[in-house]
């Protein structure tokens, strides 16, 4: 099946040049941080993760929101997801793909990452992101490999391949739970000890992870001549507007528990994100922009959604609110999260992060990667797709 | 033919698989016995990791500091003695920039050290000087616990949390992890920023963390730390075992009332503040 993505239009080629462009700049960017060290990204001692982890953050979600689509196909046997389930599939390895980039990306002597599974910590957090992290996209590659030869050859999958297939869907969840507790289970990070904040990612994921999978049907159906169907789509909006609310909802509870109880270190995260934080004298509020462009987008794409003409009649609208929405959830998961949570640092002191360029190259070069896998992936699959057809 | 190759590939692939999980299953089923065997050199083991009680244990050795604040608001100078001292014992590096900074043990004002107390009409002598921070060994380190590769693990003879800088990763879940901001981490290589070099003291490599280590290679040469022996003859910063009834530090500890910081979170910090 691989020879499917060797063929193409000049724009599949001008696109993967263009993706290839940034991944030439993102390994040059790397090799300059390779042989300098960190020092090259903006990260400091008192932010000592920066946009490598954020992203990652992020990303699992994206990887986690694939099982919206194979839980609805797979265990209620929602027949309208069985011409996308596979996208589902294939996204997840995408941004699993990224995400082990980010982690390397972000490691201070990436030659020893094997450390983690030579020296197993079963009390570490990151020995069991590690597990399921490895283990998620082993096993959406194998169900998504497995089942896509199946039908490109007209035959039932064989069973063994469900067992793999149910197996998936705790992995989904349970990505972005560890990923939650690498966070959540730190004494002295006030903005991270929360109980919802596993609650939280999966709701964001499964917003963020249809969302780009929406974008991608509209894009498939003008390049590619895949249509995903409209009921198919209009399930998928259904499913992103709950999670959305979800998430919105749980952000809203964390603002009341840290206004109402008053207690300082309970807000001051919040403060620094949606107001800025004053200082001896200085006002830190490097997020501040960035938060409510988040809450507008949140909003305005929620507001969209609910518009019926706008959900079912019109795909550029849809297309919006669903950009709009991703980068909404971006804003608020892949850089809020995870930078307010190291303001202020235990010394009660502020030090704003912003990234460097190189270290902004880098990030582009793994998202480039994370796209040019998906666009091979997806280029298989809608292939396999019409070879069936005809 | 075609299904004994099918078969053949099934066997190898699981005989591969087996090999690749092999080690790890070892190494997780028997990491017990292996500290029994030089746990008691090194405490390398999982025993280490899981943070075992070392404050129940009679014979057990848990090393602590008191910092007396009466003295140094006394002689404010003598901190900056003990902080000079440690940073030419360790070959700690000089940048002149807040963003890759290491420090082991450093200053800071009373509201910093103390984020969680009141500062509110704070004693003048208080407010104006500065207090010493640094790693407080804690009991029930968060920072072992969040170590990937146990780079990081409290060592069973004396309860000090030290660092394997040939095994850290680099990953820096340590530096979230600890509530006190005692970790360092080597953003770019330090050795041309180390003023003057100590050859009795291995300087880091960049990408690795580090932080204080209550000075365990001078301990093994019947020394004292460092910054106690800075403040020699001062009183300013007692050290010793703190489970030892008869030691200095638990007599001094038994007269006077000392706070710990943010010991609500229940890490246990062996280093205390007579203020």
């Amino acid at each position: 099946m691989i020879e499917k993505t060797l063929k193409g239009k000049p724009a599949y080629w001008i696109w993967l040049a263009f993706l290839g462009m940034f991944i030439a700049v993102g390994i040059g960017c790397y090799a300059r941080q390779y042989l300098f060290g960190l020092g090259m990204t903006g990260m400091s001692r008192d932010v000592s993760w920066g946009l490598y982890i954020s992203q990652f953050t992020f990303l699992v979600g994206v990887a986690a929101g694939g099982v919206m689509l194979v839980l609805p196909y797979y265990v209620h046997n929602y027949k309208v997801f069985g011409r996308i389930t596979i996208l589902g599939e294939f996204l997840a390895i995408a941004a699993i793909v990224m995400c082990l980039l980010f982690i390397m990306a972000d490691l201070g002597q990436p030659l020893r990452a094997l450390n983690v599974v030579l020296h197993p910590t079963p009390s570490s957090m990151l020995f069991y992101d590690m597990i399921v992290l490895n283990g998620y996209l082993f096993l959406n590659i194998l169900c998504g490999w497995v089942i896509l030869t199946a039908e490109r050859k007209g035959v039932h999958p064989p069973k063994w391949i469900y067992f793999f297939v149910y197996l998936s869907i705790p992995f989904a969840v349970s990505i972005h739970t560890v990923t939650a507790m690498l966070y959540c289970g730190l004494p002295g990070r006030h903005f991270w000890l929360s109980a919802i904040i596993a609650p939280r990612f999966l709701a964001s994921a499964f917003a963020a992870g249809p969302a780009l999978i929406i974008i991608a049907c509209l894009v498939l159906k003008r390049v590619a001549n895949f249509d995903a169907g409209k009921e198919a789509m209009n399930k998928l909006v259904t499913i992103i507007m709950y999670a959305a609310l979800l998430n919105t909802f749980f952000v809203l509870l964390e603002v009341f528990v840290g206004f109402y109880s008053n207690i300082p270190g309970h807000k001051h995260s919040i403060e620094y994100l949606f107001f800025g934080l004053e200082h001896h004298g200085h006002v830190y509020n490097n997020l501040v922009p960035f938060m409510w462009t988040s809450v507008v987008l949140n909003f305005g794409a929620l507001g969209l959604f609910a518009w019926p003409y706008a959900r079912k009649k019109n795909e550029f609208l849809l297309g919006l609110s669903c950009v709009m929405i991703f980068f909404a959830l971006w804003i608020d998961k892949g850089l809020g999260f995870v930078f307010a949570g190291f303001v202020p640092n235990p010394l009660d002191e502020i030090t704003e992060y912003i990234p460097t360029a190189n270290e902004l190259g880098i990030t582009l070069g793994i998202w480039a990667v994370g796209f040019l896998v998906v666009t091979l992936l997806y280029k298989i699959a809608v292939g396999a797709h019409h070879e069936m057809e005809h | 033919m075609d299904k004994q190759r099918r078969k053949f590939l099934k066997i190898a692939g699981a005989t591969a698989l087996a090999g690749i999980g092999a080690p790890a299953f070892i190494r997780l089923s028997s990491s017990n016995a292996l500290a029994a065997v030089h746990g008691a050199a090194e405490g390398h083991g999982a025993e280490a990791a899981h943070g075992a009680s070392v404050e129940t244990a009679p014979q057990g050795v848990r090393l602590g500091m008191v910092i007396d604040m009466r003295k140094i608001v006394e002689q404010p100078a003598l901190l900056d003695n003990a902080i000079t001292a440690c940073n030419n014992a360790h070959n700690i590096p000089q940048f002149d920039n807040r963003k890759s900074e290491i420090k082991w043990i450093w200053k800071a004002p009373f509201a910093n050290v103390f984020p969680t107390e009141s500062s509110y009409h704070l004693a003048k002598d208080i407010k104006e000087t500065d207090f010493a921070v640094l790693c407080n060994h804690c009991d029930e380190p968060p920072c072992v616990r969040a170590c990937p590769t146990q780079a990081t693990f409290k060592l069973k003879k004396n309860g000090i949390v030290a660092m394997d800088y040939h095994r850290c990763i680099g990953c820096r879940f340590c530096m979230a992890a600890c509530p006190y901001g005692a970790r360092s981490f080597n953003w770019e290589d330090p050795r041309p920023y180390i003023k003057k070099y100590n050859k009795d003291f291995a300087s880091r490599m960049r990408g690795v963390v580090e932080k204080c280590n209550f000075c365990s290679e001078r301990l093994a040469l019947g020394q004292e730390p460092a910054c106690v022996e800075a403040c020699q003859g001062t009183g300013a910063i007692v050290f010793g075992d703190l489970n030892d009834a008869q030691s200095e530090i638990r007599q001094l500890l038994d007269k006077e009332f000392a706070i710990q910081r943010n010991a609500s979170l229940g890490t246990k910090p062996s280093v205390f503040y007579i203020v």
